[in-house]
């Protein structure tokens, strides 16, 4: 393993019912996330998804690369653009992933994602999307 | 308003006692796309060492969260939760939440910046068991925009 070595793409689809389910199941139920009249209110394009829904689905990736969630050290991000989610066709975003570092003392690799909405230009959702991944042989 | 500046270093007592359940564990990873099997079957979980079903890397934010609105509710915090946007977020897990964990979160409010006419609020969520044994770290940083 070295850096720069690619650990896969995916791709995550949102639509309404997702965001209503990551509201009720992370008990953020800020209206702005399913409410399109509030969302309006307070000057978004409408309803947006949790940046913590984006961030949660993304690392996906990186678990399906190393095999075990209980490897990830350390996962960071900034939210840079909103995810819009219409109610007609949802949003799909493009995930790729990696290796940004690999530090063999300490057996860890950190993995750099890259998430980006097509349907917003191919926008940066996230920045400095980085997971820190204990791994055996480095 | 603007956020209190006064906010900067002050703590909030912990939350009450979170019991993490294997339901609570299938129901997030569902809603977060997680299909790894430790996450909602037992057997696989346990073959990968873990002594219950493994939480999702981003679940502490049920913690965290909970912790952080003492923050936001704090009578004197100045906070409009209608403008609050979230800027960055950041776990360190120092052990992996497993199932039958029973947890605690203690909010600190690490910074209060101005830019602008905005707010940034950084808080950092400290999470252990409840017989103190540290289990993740949770910085948050919330972007609260000015007035217009």
């Amino acid at each position: 393993m070295q850096k720069g070595d690619s650990i896969g793409s995916t791709t995550i689809r949102l639509d309404r019912a997702d965001l209503v389910r990551y509201a009720g199941a992370s008990g953020d139920f800020n209206p702005i996330h399913w409410s399109e009249s509030t969302a309006r209110s307070v000057e978004l394009p409408g309803v947006i998804a949790h940046g913590m829904l984006t961030m949660g689905a993304a690392v996906q990736l990186v678990t399906d690369w190393c095999g075990d969630p209980g490897r990830i050290l350390d996962y960071q991000t900034r939210f840079t653009q909103m995810v819009p989610v219409p109610e007609d066709g949802g949003a799909t975003l493009e995930v790729t992933g990696k290796v940004g570092a690999v530090d063999a003392e300490a057996g860890t690799a950190r993995i750099d994602l890259t998430v980006t909405d097509p349907g917003n230009d191919g926008a940066r959702v996230l920045t400095k999307a980085q997971a820190v991944v204990r791994v055996d042989q480095p | 308003m603007s956020v209190n500046p006064d906010l900067q270093g002050r703590s909030y007592p912990p939350t009450q006692p979170y019991a993490v359940g294997r339901e609570k564990i299938r129901e997030f990873a569902a809603a977060v796309k997680a299909g790894h099997p430790a996450h909602s079957d037992l057997e696989a979980a346990r073959a990968l060492g873990h002594a219950d079903l493994v939480a999702p890397p981003t679940f502490a934010v049920v913690l965290a969260q909970r912790a952080e609105q003492a923050v936001v509710q704090d009578p004197d915090s100045g906070i409009d939760f209608s403008r609050v946007v979230h800027a960055d977020e950041r776990f360190t897990h120092h052990r992996p939440i497993v199932a039958g964990d029973e947890l605690v979160a203690t909010a600190t409010v690490e910074t209060v910046k101005s830019l602008g006419g905005h707010s940034m609020v950084t808080t950092r969520a400290d999470i252990a068991t409840t017989a103190g044994e540290p289990v993740s770290t949770v910085r948050s940083t919330l972007l609260v925009r000015g007035e217009e």
